[in-house]
């Protein structure tokens, strides 16, 4: 189980408790977290569950695979801190992860 | 948006969904975010809450994804937004007269606005034994329960049916250490959906992963003394099974539309705001056909994507905003370490060229019409599926030379 608080592109915060075993994606869509579409269900083929990672805690959620680095790669308004957020496991170590949201999903 | 008036109009107004499949979860969801506040029922067949079907016979099946992971919406959604699921439920009359449906149970709903989200079903072939125990279809969270219930390791599984549904079983049973044979009736699997130079590519695939695929093979029959024993080809070819799943492709469950009165040609015909020509009712989903701009023709799509942007437009439609869809498809398939993502259709191409190594697991095969993109395999191929999806959409023509060239990297295609 991780807090995790994501926080959409007004600003607006939504601070929700993730199971872990769950990925980021599907602990925004169980909340009813406006902005990750993840039309796919989360099977890394649509590129529309982009996020950013807060940058103090890029280190814990890992790198993106090559898979995910080349769907990124066409998503909007990509950053340093990008990633998709179906590709990040939620586990104990996430406990208070920060998650930004884009304006759109591409 | 809706004038103070129409909204409170509306608030009195019962809009049903029939189906409660991928579309009508969608569809519930932009009800509710475009403002409709009046009385919203799901009506479904199954025993479940909308859930995603595409993981059914792939990261499910190979026991994965766990049944709570593959919920669209969580379970306490519906009554947090006012929205009634009725589950275990068939709608068995639409009258358009009386605007009422009619439920098994007998009860009849009235309905300001009806949105047909009814799917479709798996296309059933009526072989000799096919009622056998052990001859199972997939298209259902139970049908995976039902196959998972004879996964043990070594026994032998034929799949009837070298489709993407086929192969994708065969990859997950593979995994769980069935000894798996595919039959297709075809002289190629995937026949329908892809080109040779693919097809080719996902057999040896699967014979590389250990899997018997024989093509050309017509089952006749399938066998055995109280249960399924084995099954046999037109050719007299015998194979041994403790199963067998057959995955012949599926039909739109349209008779509810035709009995209705509403005009149906391989689906439920809509226009490109998913109406249909009666002004109360709309259809979203596997279940339609309808026209596409990019292609210039009906279609009667059987995908997620599909269902979602239909659902999302015939819901915003019921609320008085009329927007279209026009977008070219797209579908992927997971079988071993392989993502196929398959950006348009295919059907009619003329010519087909390929980039990248397809021994590495790796490329992508672009199909030309008459010098234009219309579609685009890709496997674990993300940049040439994500450039086609725009190049496709844009009738974009690239010379075969230039595709073909690795030294030309996908994202300068489009310029």
């Amino acid at each position: 189980m991780a807090k995790i608080t994501y926080i959409e592109f007004d600003g607006t915060r939504h601070e929700v408790d993730v199971a872990s075993g769950l990925n980021v994606m599907e602990g925004a869509v169980k909340n009813l977290i406006p902005g990750i579409d993840a039309d796919c269900g989360g099977a890394c083929a649509c590129a529309t569950c982009h996020v950013y990672v807060d940058p103090d805690w890029q280190e814990k959620t890992g790198t993106p695979g090559e898979m995910e680095l080349s769907m990124l790669d066409f998503a909007e308004d990509v950053q340093k801190t990008s990633r998709l957020s179906c590709q990040i496991e939620v586990d104990d170590t996430l406990d208070g992860l920060i998650i930004r949201l884009p304006e759109t999903q591409g | 948006m809706a004038s103070g008036d129409q909204a409170q109009g509306e608030a009195q107004e019962t809009y049903i969904v029939i189906g409660a499949g991928h579309a009508a979860g969608q569809a519930a969801v932009t009800l509710r975010s475009k403002g409709f506040k009046g009385r919203l029922i799901l009506i479904g067949e199954e025993s479940y809450a909308p859930y995603q079907r595409p993981a059914l016979s792939k990261a499910f099946l190979s026991g994965d994804l766990a049944l709570d992971r593959l919920y669209f919406k969580p379970p306490d959604y519906y009554a947090k937004n006012d929205i009634e699921l009725l589950l275990d439920t068939t709608v068995t009359q639409l009258d358009r007269n009386r605007k009422t449906v009619t439920l098994d149970d007998g009860r009849v709903i009235s309905y300001d606005k009806a949105l047909l989200t009814t799917g479709s079903r798996i296309r059933a072939i009526p072989l000799p034994g096919v009622d056998l125990p052990g001859v199972l279809y997939l298209r259902t969270i139970d049908d995976v329960e039902g196959i998972r219930a004879y996964c043990t390791k070594g026994a032998k599984i034929v799949i009837v049916g070298g489709g993407y549904i086929g192969l994708e079983v065969a990859a997950s049973t593979k995994k769980l250490g069935l000894d798996v044979t595919v039959l297709e009736a075809e002289s190629r699997v995937m026949a329908r959906a892809v080109g040779r130079e693919v097809s080719d590519f996902f057999e040896s695939l699967h014979a590389e992963e250990g899997v018997t695929i024989k093509t050309g093979q017509a089952v006749s029959a399938l066998e055995g003394v109280g249960k399924l024993e084995r099954v046999v080809c037109a050719d007299g070819s015998v194979w041994q099974a403790d199963i067998a799943v057959i995955g012949v492709g599926i039909v739109p469950n349209q008779e509810l539309a035709r009995e209705a009165g509403l005009a149906v040609d391989n689906g439920i015909v809509v226009d490109t705001s998913c109406r249909t020509q009666d002004p109360d009712i709309f259809a979203a989903g596997d279940c339609t056909n309808h026209p596409n701009g990019v292609y210039g023709r009906r279609l009667r799509l059987e995908s997620v994507h599909n269902a979602l942007e239909q659902a999302k437009t015939a819901a915003a439609a019921m609320c008085g905003i009329l927007t279209e869809y026009n977008q070219v498809p797209w579908f992927w398939s997971d079988q071993y370490d392989v993502k196929l993502q398959i950006a348009g259709l295919s059907q009619g191409y003329d010519q087909i060229v390929l980039r990248g190594d397809p021994s590495a697991r790796k490329f992508a095969a672009f199909y030309l019409k008459e010098g234009v993109l219309i579609a685009t395999d890709a496997i674990n191929a993300v940049p040439e599926y994500m450039v086609s999806r725009k190049l496709i959409a844009a009738h974009a023509r690239i010379a075969p030379e230039r595709l073909a060239d690795m030294s030309i990297p996908m994202k300068s295609m489009a310029e």
